[in-house]
């Protein structure tokens, strides 16, 4: 494999001989332990970059699975055979594994099981032979695909969230399609389907495939495309790892969903899918909303809505209140109430101010009356004064002037009074 | 619009902006109301649109004849 250099390092690095014409010389020859010669040979397969990536094709025999879990067989054809081991974690990961007899095409790498002498096979991946190579084609197709941006992530298109009209690329003959109209007629029957009939499976069924979803994008005017098969073997379903049929689905001006075989199968046209489903009538069911959903959206709908004009009715009553308490403040009935509980506090103060004039009042009568009492003559007339009057004028004497001898006068003293006649004057 | 002639996508989604316009709330009363009694509508058109749906199926023809080369649309009786 590596032609020449391999012999002119064998020799570089290890000269069992000194010289390749002088034959064994024990002067010169050098000895070897087993694990060493082993350990040189193994470096040898493991820096071969040819045995460490490739695909074996071959006939099982002695298949075993060890109670380790690893696997162990020999691949063989008509010439040779080779000793072939799958570890327990390659093992578990695969969902095909071979019998005794059976063609197979395996992965993996070439090495040396130093403690056994021998190199072997260690397997990483293994599939049918007539399936296998399918899956080479599969493989690289879908490598090729992915490098030229088909299933970018970014370019997928979101599906439209209520469909009027779904073009459905399917066999019309299927369990598919019945799949799907019944879970369109549970889900949501406003959707109108179109089906754009084809075959599923063969050598017509590509072209068939393509030809429908370009009749619908061409001359119909539905919202989505799902284009469905249901499960079937991997050679059933390959039409759909078709790369026309991938291309025409990545054309598609319109989203498409895909629903192709079983869950756990995956084709090229899943991956170049906008939605990739797992079965056709799942398919149906990402590609429309649930009526059931629908009636709860729109009741809660119709609930807040209620429940918003409450509000909307609570808010203007409470504003309404506030504006009529402002207008009772001001109103002219507020304005009398006060004036008249003004006249009444008026009335209260100017009683009780008249009250304390009269007491006063009162008061002031009987200082008044106890110095009238002083001023009294009849007081005077007590220490024994008289009051003197002319009889017949009713006048006061007070002065000697006032009388002559012969006049008559009234003399009135603290308890009553006389007539007197004035005799002679004295001065 | 009538609502008798809105598709279910256009009455759901009306009904949807009619209670977001009502739960902003800068509406007079008679506006608010007026919304409202939509709002109802709409939601009676969006149930009754789900409710009575039948799914049709039709099926895409290539044609024959004049129209060689194109495609027609008929019921589908397969099922």
């Amino acid at each position: 494999m590596r032609g020449e250099s391999l012999d002119s390092e064998w020799e570089q690095q290890l000269p069992l001989w000194s010289s390749p014409q002088a034959g064994p010389s024990f002067s010169t020859m050098q000895i070897y332990r087993v694990s060493q010669i082993t350990a040189y040979i193994k470096e040898l397969f493991d820096s071969d970059y040819a045995l460490q990536d490739l695909w074996l094709e071959g006939e099982v025999s002695n298949y075993s699975r060890a109670a380790s879990g690893h696997v162990y067989f020999t691949l063989k054809d008509e010439e040779a055979q080779i000793r072939c081991v799958m570890w327990r974690s390659q093992v578990e990961r695969r969902a095909y594994l071979p019998q005794d007899g059976e063609a197979i095409l395996a992965h993996g790498r070439i090495s040396v099981y130093e403690a056994g002498g021998r190199y072997q096979f260690y397997v990483d991946d293994i599939q049918p032979a007539g399936a296998g190579l399918l899956y080479l084609q599969f493989e690289a197709l879908k490598e090729r695909l992915a490098a030229e941006g088909l299933f970018d992530t970014e370019r997928k298109r979101p599906l439209p969230p209520f469909p009027r009209r779904l073009g459905v690329v399917t066999s019309p003959a299927a369990a598919a399609l019945r799949d799907i109209v019944n879970v369109l007629r549970r889900r949501y029957p406003l959707v109108e389907v179109v089906l754009s009939p084809t075959l599923v499976q063969g050598d017509e069924a590509p072209s068939q495939i393509v030809a429908a979803i370009e009749a619908l994008n061409e001359h119909t005017d539905v919202d989505a495309i799902i284009v469905a098969r249901g499960g079937g073997s991997l050679e059933e379903l390959w039409a759909f790892n078709d790369e026309q049929v991938a291309r025409a689905i990545y054309a598609s001006q319109v989203p498409v969903v895909t629903g192709v075989g079983h869950e756990t199968d995956f084709t090229i046209a899943d991956f170049v899918a906008d939605v990739r489903a797992p079965t056709p009538s799942a398919a149906a069911e990402v590609a429309v909303p649930d009526r059931q959903e629908l009636r709860g959206a729109v009741e809660s709908w119709r609930e807040r809505l209620a429940q918003l004009m409450w509000g909307r009715i609570e808010e203007r009553r409470r504003a309404l209140q506030y504006r009529e308490q402002v207008l009772r403040r001001f109103s002219p009935q507020a304005q009398i109430d006060s004036y008249r509980q003004r006249i009444d506090d008026l009335m209260h103060s100017a009683l009780a101010g008249l009250k304390h004039r009269l007491a006063l009042a009162r008061e002031r009568l009987r200082t008044l009356d106890s110095r009238l009492q002083t001023l009294s003559p009849l007081a005077t007339l007590e220490r024994g004064y008289a009051i003197a009057r002319h009889l017949d004028t009713g006048k006061v004497v007070r002065s000697i002037t006032q009388v002559v001898a012969g006049d008559r006068l009234e003399v009135r003293v603290s308890d009553g009074q006389f007539e007197s006649t004035v005799g002679h004057l004295v001065d | 619009m009538e609502i008798e002639n809105l598709s279910f996508e256009e009455a759901f989604k009306e009904l949807e902006e009619t209670v977001r316009r009502l739960e902003e709330g800068d509406l007079t009363l008679d506006e608010s109301i007026a919304l409202f009694e939509r709002g109802q509508a709409l939601a009676r058109h969006c149930g009754e649109k789900l409710d009575r749906a039948e799914l049709r199926v039709s099926q895409l023809f290539p044609s024959s004849g004049q129209n060689e080369g194109g495609y027609e649309t008929v019921p589908f009786e397969g099922e």
